[in-house]
């Protein structure tokens, strides 16, 4: 095969695997991590082995605890009492002691 | 021996004593206290080698791989402060260990769940936008270096591992007969995955995370049959997080 016909072989081959997969973007996008909106014990947050964080918030509405949620949702997410969900880690509803 | 010496080796095997100097609020030996707190290193190491290996696991059965827990735990303990990395030594220790002599490819299939742990523990990076690729001319794409995903990961084997996970993890029949495949885990998002590799993907892979350029990549990996499903899988698992032009 010639050089020129193998580059146009690769680039047929590129094309292919452009159209033939998701922009990789959307799939990562697809979630964000929501503080503040878990159930007591329901939090994701799965960290490896040896360490205990999945499912150990302690108090509702854990402000240090956090759950993937569709992208878009969690600043709007509203809850009991007033609170909102949030971005970034909240220093409100922390477990006591 | 020192007292932290005493203690740490008294950690890790019953038979010793309670280390000299540990005492009760009533001035009495804490033999029971020391035997609960013996038990739950031990318990808390075999826990963190479950989830670690749930794989491994689930071949051994648990009660084997629980019992054979404690024998590794025992001439391998931890080395860092963080569980998170715990049983780097499981794919050397399965290799020595006579009761899965029978079961070679073991090994393989412990390189694999570590690879997927570290890859889950890697940088984040962001893979290129499909434009950054599609706006290559065919001659730019073929002189093109690029960067890799902190996530991926290699493995090479002479075993079916990927049939082997993808038997446990998605339920397809299990491998009957022994092959080589390679394997390449990617984490597009947060959860690592691992992705069968065709004919000469793995030569492609280490060649440009040498720093080759694609054209290099495919004179080292020699005939490519798939090469359209091989970058479907990089691009897809967003393994490609830089370009470099000439």
């Amino acid at each position: 095969m010639s050089q020129h016909v193998k580059t146009l072989a690769v680039a047929g081959a590129l094309a292919a695997a452009l159209s033939a997969t998701v922009t990789p973007a959307t799939a990562q996008d697809a979630n964000e991590k929501c503080f503040g909106v878990s159930l007591a014990g329901q939090n994701d947050c799965a960290a490896g082995p040896g360490t205990s964080c999945a499912g150990t918030s302690t108090v509702d509405y854990q402000g240090n605890a956090w759950k993937l949620v569709p992208t878009g949702t969690c600043a709007t997410m509203e809850l009991p009492d007033g609170r909102m969900g949030s971005l970034e880690a909240l220093d409100r509803d922390l477990p006591q002691g | 021996m020192t007292g932290q010496a005493e203690f740490h080796a008294a950690l890790l095997d019953p038979e010793r004593p309670v280390p000299p100097g540990l005492i009760d609020p009533a001035r009495r030996p804490a033999g029971r206290r020391f035997d609960v707190y013996r038990n739950n290193v031990a318990v808390s190491l075999t826990k963190a080698l479950e989830q670690g290996f749930p794989l491994l696991r689930d071949l051994l059965g648990t009660e084997f791989f629980q019992a054979m827990a404690g024998v590794f735990l025992r001439a391998h303990p931890p080395q860092s402060r963080m569980l998170m990395f715990y049983g780097a030594e499981m794919p050397a220790f399965l290799t020595g260990f006579p009761p899965v002599a029978h079961l070679p490819y073991l090994a393989d299939v412990a390189r694999l769940e570590l690879a997927l742990r570290e890859s889950y523990h890697a940088a984040d990076a962001a893979p290129l936008a499909h434009s950054d690729l599609a706006d290559l001319s065919a001659e730019e794409f073929m002189a093109a270096r690029f960067g890799l995903s902190p996530a991926l990961r290699l493995i090479r084997s002479d075993w079916p591992v990927h049939g082997i996970w993808s038997a446990h993890a998605r339920g397809t029949p299990a491998p009957s007969a022994r092959r080589p495949e390679d394997v390449v885990i990617l984490r597009p998002g947060l959860d690592p995955a691992p992705h069968l590799l065709p004919a000469g993907g793995a030569a492609f892979i280490t060649a440009l995370a040498a720093g080759a350029t694609v054209a290099e990549a495919l004179e080292a990996a020699g005939p490519l049959p798939d090469l359209s499903g091989l970058l479907s899988i990089l691009i897809g698992g967003g393994a490609l997080t830089a370009l470099t032009r000439e």
